[in-house]
Protein backbone atom coordinates (compact mmCIF):
# COMPACT_ATOMS: atom_id res chain seq x y z
CA UNK A 1 0.00 0.00 0.00
CA UNK A 2 2.78 2.59 0.92
CA UNK A 3 4.51 1.82 -2.44
CA UNK A 4 1.06 2.81 -4.23
CA UNK A 5 0.58 5.34 -2.13
CA UNK A 6 4.04 7.22 -2.26
CA UNK A 7 3.91 8.95 -5.34
CA UNK A 8 1.04 11.03 -4.24
CA UNK A 9 3.25 12.33 -2.13
CA UNK A 10 4.31 14.29 -4.90
CA UNK A 11 2.54 17.74 -5.85
CA UNK A 12 1.98 16.94 -9.18
CA UNK A 13 0.42 13.43 -9.16
CA UNK A 14 -1.59 15.19 -6.37
CA UNK A 15 -3.17 17.86 -8.31
CA UNK A 16 -3.75 15.14 -10.82
CA UNK A 17 -5.61 13.31 -8.86
CA UNK A 18 -7.67 15.96 -7.48
CA UNK A 19 -8.38 16.64 -11.33
CA UNK A 20 -9.69 13.00 -11.85
CA UNK A 21 -11.50 12.96 -8.70
CA UNK A 22 -13.22 16.61 -8.91
CA UNK A 23 -15.58 15.78 -11.89
CA UNK A 24 -17.41 13.04 -9.95
CA UNK A 25 -17.92 15.04 -6.63
CA UNK A 26 -19.67 17.96 -8.14
CA UNK A 27 -21.74 15.52 -10.31
CA UNK A 28 -23.12 14.15 -6.97
CA UNK A 29 -23.16 17.78 -5.80
CA UNK A 30 -25.38 19.35 -8.31
CA UNK A 31 -27.79 16.24 -8.61
CA UNK A 32 -28.39 15.77 -4.93
CA UNK A 33 -28.55 19.11 -3.97
CA UNK A 34 -31.25 19.89 -6.92
CA UNK A 35 -33.16 16.56 -6.00
CA UNK A 36 -32.31 17.11 -2.07
CA UNK A 37 -33.95 20.61 -2.18
CA UNK A 38 -36.98 20.02 -4.09
CA UNK A 39 -37.31 16.91 -2.32
CA UNK A 40 -37.38 18.65 0.63
CA UNK A 41 -38.88 21.79 0.46
CA UNK A 42 -42.10 20.85 -1.74
CA UNK A 43 -42.90 16.96 -1.67
CA UNK A 44 -41.60 15.75 2.29
CA UNK A 45 -45.15 15.71 3.91
CA UNK A 46 -45.05 18.87 6.80
CA UNK A 47 -44.08 17.91 10.72
CA UNK A 48 -47.06 16.91 12.72
CA UNK A 49 -45.62 19.79 15.04
CA UNK A 50 -43.61 22.42 13.67
CA UNK A 51 -45.67 22.37 10.42
CA UNK A 52 -43.32 23.89 7.11
CA UNK A 53 -40.85 25.06 9.66
CA UNK A 54 -39.20 21.80 10.13
CA UNK A 55 -38.06 21.98 6.47
CA UNK A 56 -35.16 23.67 7.67
CA UNK A 57 -33.84 20.59 9.08
CA UNK A 58 -33.02 19.70 5.37
CA UNK A 59 -30.25 22.11 5.57
CA UNK A 60 -29.33 22.44 9.44
CA UNK A 61 -28.95 18.81 9.96
CA UNK A 62 -26.31 18.18 7.12
CA UNK A 63 -24.28 21.35 7.58
CA UNK A 64 -24.04 20.36 11.20
CA UNK A 65 -23.01 16.59 10.60
CA UNK A 66 -20.45 18.28 7.80
CA UNK A 67 -18.89 20.53 9.95
CA UNK A 68 -18.26 17.80 12.31
CA UNK A 69 -17.32 15.52 9.23
CA UNK A 70 -14.74 17.86 7.82
CA UNK A 71 -13.11 18.83 11.10
CA UNK A 72 -12.42 15.24 11.29
CA UNK A 73 -11.11 14.75 8.28
CA UNK A 74 -9.02 18.70 9.20
CA UNK A 75 -7.58 17.01 12.03
CA UNK A 76 -6.76 13.56 9.73
CA UNK A 77 -4.74 15.65 7.63
CA UNK A 78 -3.29 17.37 10.23
CA UNK A 79 -1.86 14.51 12.19
CA UNK A 80 -0.28 12.77 8.51
CA UNK A 81 1.14 16.42 7.90
CA UNK A 82 2.77 16.20 11.71
CA UNK A 83 3.89 12.57 11.63
CA UNK A 84 5.02 11.53 8.11
CA UNK A 85 5.72 15.55 7.09
CA UNK A 86 3.74 15.21 3.85
CA UNK A 87 3.54 18.65 2.88
CA UNK A 88 0.93 18.14 0.81
CA UNK A 89 -1.37 16.82 3.82
CA UNK A 90 -0.80 20.21 5.09
CA UNK A 91 -1.91 21.82 1.87
CA UNK A 92 -5.49 19.53 2.68
CA UNK A 93 -5.74 21.66 6.05
CA UNK A 94 -5.70 24.33 4.69
CA UNK A 95 -7.50 23.79 1.95
CA UNK A 96 -10.72 22.23 4.33
CA UNK A 97 -10.74 24.78 7.07
CA UNK A 98 -12.38 27.70 5.03
CA UNK A 99 -14.87 24.86 3.48
CA UNK A 100 -15.56 23.71 7.13
CA UNK A 101 -16.15 27.17 8.77
CA UNK A 102 -18.61 27.83 5.91
CA UNK A 103 -20.78 24.89 6.48
CA UNK A 104 -20.36 25.61 10.52
CA UNK A 105 -21.93 28.91 9.63
CA UNK A 106 -24.86 27.61 7.45
CA UNK A 107 -25.67 25.52 10.59
CA UNK A 108 -25.79 28.07 13.17
CA UNK A 109 -27.27 30.75 10.87
CA UNK A 110 -30.11 28.00 9.94
CA UNK A 111 -30.07 26.90 13.82
CA UNK A 112 -30.95 30.50 14.68
CA UNK A 113 -33.39 30.86 11.79
CA UNK A 114 -35.35 27.77 13.45
CA UNK A 115 -35.03 28.66 16.56
CA UNK A 116 -36.81 31.87 16.16
CA UNK A 117 -40.20 30.44 15.26
CA UNK A 118 -39.82 27.02 17.49
CA UNK A 119 -38.16 28.10 20.74
CA UNK A 120 -38.68 32.28 20.35
CA UNK A 121 -34.85 32.62 20.06
CA UNK A 122 -32.42 33.00 17.71
CA UNK A 123 -30.16 32.40 20.35
CA UNK A 124 -29.46 30.53 23.52
CA UNK A 125 -26.19 29.97 25.55
CA UNK A 126 -26.55 26.11 25.95
CA UNK A 127 -24.24 23.59 25.67
CA UNK A 128 -24.79 22.22 21.55
CA UNK A 129 -25.21 25.52 20.33
CA UNK A 130 -22.13 27.16 22.55
CA UNK A 131 -19.72 24.34 21.47
CA UNK A 132 -21.06 24.45 17.63
CA UNK A 133 -19.68 27.98 18.12
CA UNK A 134 -16.34 27.36 19.33
CA UNK A 135 -16.05 24.86 16.17
CA UNK A 136 -16.11 27.81 14.05
CA UNK A 137 -13.58 29.62 16.02
CA UNK A 138 -11.38 27.04 15.96
CA UNK A 139 -11.91 26.77 12.11
CA UNK A 140 -10.87 30.43 12.05
CA UNK A 141 -8.19 30.07 14.54
CA UNK A 142 -6.42 27.12 12.44
CA UNK A 143 -6.78 29.45 9.60
CA UNK A 144 -5.41 32.98 11.06
CA UNK A 145 -2.30 31.04 12.76
CA UNK A 146 -1.53 29.35 9.67
CA UNK A 147 -1.56 33.21 7.93
CA UNK A 148 0.30 34.72 10.96
CA UNK A 149 3.15 32.46 9.94
CA UNK A 150 5.80 34.31 7.07
CA UNK A 151 7.52 30.76 7.16
CA UNK A 152 4.93 28.20 5.72
CA UNK A 153 6.59 25.37 7.22
CA UNK A 154 6.31 26.82 10.38
CA UNK A 155 2.60 27.86 9.48
CA UNK A 156 2.06 24.43 8.85
CA UNK A 157 2.73 23.09 11.86
CA UNK A 158 1.06 25.04 13.63
CA UNK A 159 -1.96 24.58 12.09
CA UNK A 160 -2.04 21.39 12.18
CA UNK A 161 -0.88 21.43 16.37
CA UNK A 162 -4.23 23.38 16.47
CA UNK A 163 -6.53 21.15 14.51
CA UNK A 164 -5.48 18.12 16.31
CA UNK A 165 -6.06 19.64 20.00
CA UNK A 166 -9.58 21.19 18.86
CA UNK A 167 -10.75 17.42 17.88
CA UNK A 168 -11.67 17.06 22.07
CA UNK A 169 -14.60 19.60 20.67
CA UNK A 170 -16.02 16.78 18.39
CA UNK A 171 -17.31 14.23 21.20
CA UNK A 172 -18.29 17.60 23.36
CA UNK A 173 -20.43 18.72 20.59
CA UNK A 174 -22.12 15.40 19.59
CA UNK A 175 -22.91 14.21 23.46
CA UNK A 176 -23.66 17.54 24.57
CA UNK A 177 -27.93 17.22 24.33
CA UNK A 178 -27.17 14.47 26.53
CA UNK A 179 -24.62 15.16 29.23
CA UNK A 180 -26.50 18.83 29.59
CA UNK A 181 -30.01 19.90 29.94
CA UNK A 182 -30.72 21.64 26.76
CA UNK A 183 -33.05 23.50 24.32
CA UNK A 184 -32.02 21.58 21.53
CA UNK A 185 -33.42 18.18 20.70
CA UNK A 186 -31.67 15.19 20.98
CA UNK A 187 -30.07 12.70 18.47
CA UNK A 188 -33.00 11.76 15.50
CA UNK A 189 -30.93 10.08 12.92
CA UNK A 190 -28.22 8.39 14.66
CA UNK A 191 -30.69 6.25 16.92
CA UNK A 192 -31.94 3.79 13.86
CA UNK A 193 -33.55 1.47 16.28
CA UNK A 194 -36.04 4.01 17.89
CA UNK A 195 -37.65 4.93 14.57
CA UNK A 196 -36.89 8.79 15.32
CA UNK A 197 -38.11 9.79 11.89
CA UNK A 198 -40.40 8.92 9.66
CA UNK A 199 -38.82 7.97 6.06
CA UNK A 200 -40.92 9.97 4.42
CA UNK A 201 -38.51 12.69 6.03
CA UNK A 202 -35.31 10.82 6.47
CA UNK A 203 -34.54 9.65 2.67
CA UNK A 204 -35.02 13.64 1.34
CA UNK A 205 -32.41 14.66 4.21
CA UNK A 206 -30.22 11.85 3.47
CA UNK A 207 -29.76 13.02 -0.21
CA UNK A 208 -29.19 16.34 1.24
CA UNK A 209 -26.84 14.89 3.74
CA UNK A 210 -24.94 13.51 0.57
CA UNK A 211 -25.39 16.79 -1.75
CA UNK A 212 -23.35 18.87 1.53
CA UNK A 213 -20.41 16.17 1.34
CA UNK A 214 -20.43 16.31 -2.27
CA UNK A 215 -20.00 19.46 -1.78
CA UNK A 216 -17.36 19.95 1.09
CA UNK A 217 -15.36 17.38 -1.48
CA UNK A 218 -15.61 19.36 -4.29
CA UNK A 219 -14.92 22.99 -2.95
CA UNK A 220 -11.64 21.59 -0.99
CA UNK A 221 -10.58 19.47 -4.17
CA UNK A 222 -10.40 22.89 -5.71
CA UNK A 223 -8.98 24.35 -3.10
CA UNK A 224 -6.45 22.08 -2.73
CA UNK A 225 -5.46 22.54 -6.47
CA UNK A 226 -4.94 26.16 -5.75
CA UNK A 227 -2.78 25.67 -2.66
CA UNK A 228 -0.39 23.00 -4.66
CA UNK A 229 -0.32 25.59 -7.81
CA UNK A 230 0.30 28.40 -5.43
CA UNK A 231 3.39 26.73 -3.35
CA UNK A 232 4.61 24.91 -6.85
CA UNK A 233 4.25 28.04 -8.78
CA UNK A 234 8.00 28.25 -10.30
CA UNK A 235 7.70 24.87 -11.28
CA UNK A 236 7.75 23.64 -14.84
CA UNK A 237 4.68 21.44 -14.44
CA UNK A 238 2.96 24.13 -13.95
CA UNK A 239 4.46 26.23 -16.52
CA UNK A 240 2.92 23.60 -19.29
CA UNK A 241 -0.91 23.74 -17.39
CA UNK A 242 -0.58 27.24 -19.56
CA UNK A 243 0.06 25.24 -22.43
CA UNK A 244 -2.71 22.95 -21.65
CA UNK A 245 -4.97 26.15 -21.64
CA UNK B 1 -46.19 18.02 -4.42
CA UNK B 2 -47.62 19.48 -0.62
CA UNK B 3 -48.57 22.57 -1.62
CA UNK B 4 -51.78 24.09 -3.92
CA UNK B 5 -50.05 26.90 -5.39
CA UNK B 6 -46.72 28.70 -5.84
CA UNK B 7 -48.08 30.97 -2.94
CA UNK B 8 -49.05 28.58 -0.71
CA UNK B 9 -45.10 27.28 -1.29
CA UNK B 10 -43.60 30.54 -0.55
CA UNK B 11 -45.85 31.44 2.47
CA UNK B 12 -44.86 27.60 4.03
CA UNK B 13 -47.69 27.46 6.33
CA UNK B 14 -46.66 31.15 7.73
CA UNK B 15 -42.89 30.64 8.41
CA UNK B 16 -41.83 31.39 5.09
CA UNK B 17 -39.85 33.98 6.48
CA UNK B 18 -37.39 31.40 8.31
CA UNK B 19 -37.42 29.16 6.28
CA UNK B 20 -36.53 31.15 3.07
CA UNK B 21 -34.30 33.17 5.27
CA UNK B 22 -32.38 29.67 5.85
CA UNK B 23 -32.01 28.81 2.23
CA UNK B 24 -31.14 31.46 0.94
CA UNK B 25 -28.33 32.40 3.01
CA UNK B 26 -27.39 28.81 2.88
CA UNK B 27 -27.05 29.22 -0.62
CA UNK B 28 -25.55 32.26 -0.57
CA UNK B 29 -22.78 31.18 1.35
CA UNK B 30 -22.26 28.28 -0.68
CA UNK B 31 -22.13 29.87 -3.94
CA UNK B 32 -19.70 32.73 -2.11
CA UNK B 33 -17.24 29.91 -1.41
CA UNK B 34 -17.53 28.01 -4.65
CA UNK B 35 -16.75 31.13 -6.44
CA UNK B 36 -14.04 32.77 -4.56
CA UNK B 37 -12.31 29.43 -4.85
CA UNK B 38 -12.81 29.93 -8.58
CA UNK B 39 -11.38 33.29 -8.73
CA UNK B 40 -8.66 31.88 -6.91
CA UNK B 41 -7.62 29.64 -9.48
CA UNK B 42 -7.80 32.19 -11.85
CA UNK B 43 -5.60 34.62 -10.11
CA UNK B 44 -2.87 32.07 -9.15
CA UNK B 45 -2.70 30.81 -13.16
CA UNK B 46 -2.86 34.74 -14.48
CA UNK B 47 0.15 35.06 -11.87
CA UNK B 48 2.42 32.12 -13.69
CA UNK B 49 0.94 33.60 -17.05
CA UNK B 50 2.71 37.16 -16.43
CA UNK B 51 5.73 35.42 -14.72
CA UNK B 52 6.12 33.47 -17.55
CA UNK B 53 5.96 36.37 -19.95
CA UNK B 54 8.31 38.56 -17.71
CA UNK B 55 10.90 35.37 -18.06
CA UNK B 56 10.35 34.98 -21.83
CA UNK B 57 11.16 39.08 -22.46
CA UNK B 58 14.18 38.70 -20.51
CA UNK B 59 15.70 36.24 -22.21
CA UNK B 60 14.51 38.12 -25.60
CA UNK B 61 16.51 41.48 -24.27
CA UNK B 62 19.68 39.08 -23.57
CA UNK B 63 19.66 37.91 -27.01
CA UNK B 64 19.61 41.90 -28.02
CA UNK B 65 22.07 42.43 -26.21
CA UNK B 66 24.30 40.03 -27.84
CA UNK B 67 23.73 40.35 -30.99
Amino acid sequence: MWKWLHPYAKAERAYQLCNTLLPYFAVITVVCMLVGWVWGLAYAPADYQQKDSYRIIFIHVPSAILSMGAYSSMAIAAVIALVWQLRNAELAVIAIAPVGACVTAIALITGAAWGKPMWGAWWVWDARLTSELILLFLYLGVLSLYHAFEDKKAAGRAASILAIVGVINLPIIHFSVEWWNTLHQGATITKFDTKAIDSSMFWPLMVNIVAFAGFVGTVTLMRLKNEILQREKHRPWVRQLLNRG
Amino acid sequence: MQFDSFSDFIAMGGYGFYVWLSFGTCALILLGILLSSLNDTRRIMASVQQQAEREARIQQAKQEQQV
